[in-house]
């Protein structure tokens, strides 16, 4: 569904990704793990067009990106991203945020988006939270309420961007579990994290980048627990025995 | 005192007069400000190459006039064009650009101020450019904008004033024209800037309302 080959991307003289050539399968959960600035959320921000790239191609479902395409709109309604730091629109209550793209960008009645976005609100646990202000709200809740605004585009894919690296730590539980749901109805996801846990009991594969390219990828499992690659051991006894 | 209570009975109805071509100018000008400055604003913001360098290079330009002379050659120099305004017309439209460079940098202060992950929520959920401005950064960026919006308004009001060096009689005319013929400047004087600041005070208790506003979020 998604697929990456060969991707190039350099910031002025730095050249981030090397040659990123991977795909994610329709209802596949992928984690990307591996080092901080090691161009892990860099893929992410190429799939759906926050970042342009300069070599290689990707594409999502046969329609290739390219953010300075007018195409990059139909693609961002069906990929949708759910950022560290959330990002939602304090000026709007939990559900204004959910129902703000179903209104104004895909135009549907906003009785059928409130309808909707009442349900999705109701299935991240905040049924309660609909007329609050994000600032009201916990990291925990307010990463909840992207997450049902992401869904709300009724997207084919949902890319996640260190989900829980902002919260505290008692609040990361809840948030996993209504993405652990999500990958069980089937959604496809890939999820740049450090949560090594979810990664080994989610998804279904794992990607290990290192300094812009895929040292290491396979069965999430195998990856976790018997990683071949030194690199790809290294950071994870550094990441699972920090002491 | 005595006196000047008498004067004031005397040359306070002809004033308001004044009172009433400085309100129209202000207002005026005040919208036509508001309105190209924004323009200015979001060209800057674009992104487009060649509306960022026209809007900056046209901010520079209405900013480096001063005002009497945009009002002379709007008012003055423009007929010769085939382009002859009525003293007000002109006041306005030179006022309105004049003040539309410092609403533009304004407006443009306060959208940048905006975080960058905002407009990145708002493009991941499929908006286009203007779809973000004015569902997620402008109704943001007003919170940041109205304080010194409001004293703009008040800095426009005063300098309405300098609509008098092309004929209008507002109310810095309407007083010197009394003064002139009169010969009672004290009395004369003091009813103007009192006038003025009669105007003025309702603005700027509407600058702290939007600083208090702006201060508890």
């Amino acid at each position: 569904m998604i697929e990456l080959n060969d991707v190039h991307k350099s910031f002025g003289k730095v050249e981030v990704l090397k040659g990123i050539t991977a795909s994610v399968a329709k209802s596949e959960v992928v984690c990307i793990i591996g080092p901080s600035g090691s161009g892990k959320s860099t893929i992410l921000r190429c799939i759906n067009g926050l970042e342009s790239y300069d070599r290689g191609e990707i594409s999502v479902e046969g329609a290739r990106v390219d953010s300075n395409d007018r195409s990059i709109v139909a693609i961002r309604t069906q990929v949708s991203m759910v950022f560290q730091r959330f990002n939602l629109f304090p000026h709007r209550t939990a559900l204004e945020n959910v129902i703000e793209g179903p209104l104004y960008v895909k135009k549907e009645p906003r009785g059928q988006a409130v309808a909707r976005g009442r349900a999705l609100l109701a299935q991240v646990g905040l049924a309660d939270k609909a007329e609050v202000h994000p600032p009201k709200l916990s990291g925990g809740q307010q990463q909840r309420v992207a997450i049902a605004r992401a869904l709300a585009m009724q997207p084919k894919a949902i890319l996640f961007d260190e989900p829980t690296s902002a919260l505290d730590p008692e609040l990361v539980g809840e948030v996993l579990s209504v993405m652990r749901k999500l990958a069980d109805d089937g959604m496809t996801m890939v999820v740049v994290t450090h949560e090594m846990g979810f990664a080994r009991d989610v998804a279904d594969r794992v990607l290990f980048i290192d300094g812009g390219v895929i040292v290491e990828q396979g069965a999430a499992k195998s990856v976790l627990n018997q990683p071949q690659h030194p690199r790809t051991q290294d950071f994870l006894r550094r990441v699972l025995h920090p002491l | 005192m005595q006196k000047f209570f008498h004067d004031a009975i005397e040359f306070v109805p002809i004033l308001l007069q004044g009172v009433w071509l400085t309100i129209v100018v202000t207002i005026g000008s005040l919208l036509l400000s508001t309105v190209l400055g924004l323009i200015w604003a979001l060209m800057r913001v674009s992104g487009i190459g060649i509306l960022t360098g026209i809007s900056a290079a046209l901010i520079n330009v209405i900013r480096g006039i001063p005002i009497i002379v945009l009002l002379f050659y709007i008012y003055f120099v423009m007929p010769d064009f085939g382009i002859a305004l009525s003293a007000l017309q002109a006041a306005i439209i030179g006022l309105g650009i004049a003040y539309s460079a410092y609403q533009a940098e304004n407006f443009r202060a306060g959208i940048e101020a905006i975080d960058k992950g905002q407009i990145e929520a708002a493009q991941t959920i499929g908006m286009g450019w203007w779809l973000t401005m004015r569902r997620v950064v402008l109704p943001q960026a007003v919170r940041i904008i109205l304080p010194p919006y409001g004293n703009i308004m008040i800095m426009m009001l005063k300098d309405s004033s300098q609509a008098s060096t092309i004929t209008v009689a507002e109310l810095a005319l309407q007083g010197k024209l009394i003064a002139s013929s009169t010969f009672k400047n004290t009395s004369v004087f003091t009813l103007v800037a009192l006038m003025y600041l009669t105007m003025s005070i309702p603005l700027i208790l509407l600058v702290r309302h939007f600083e208090n506003k702006a201060n508890r979020k």
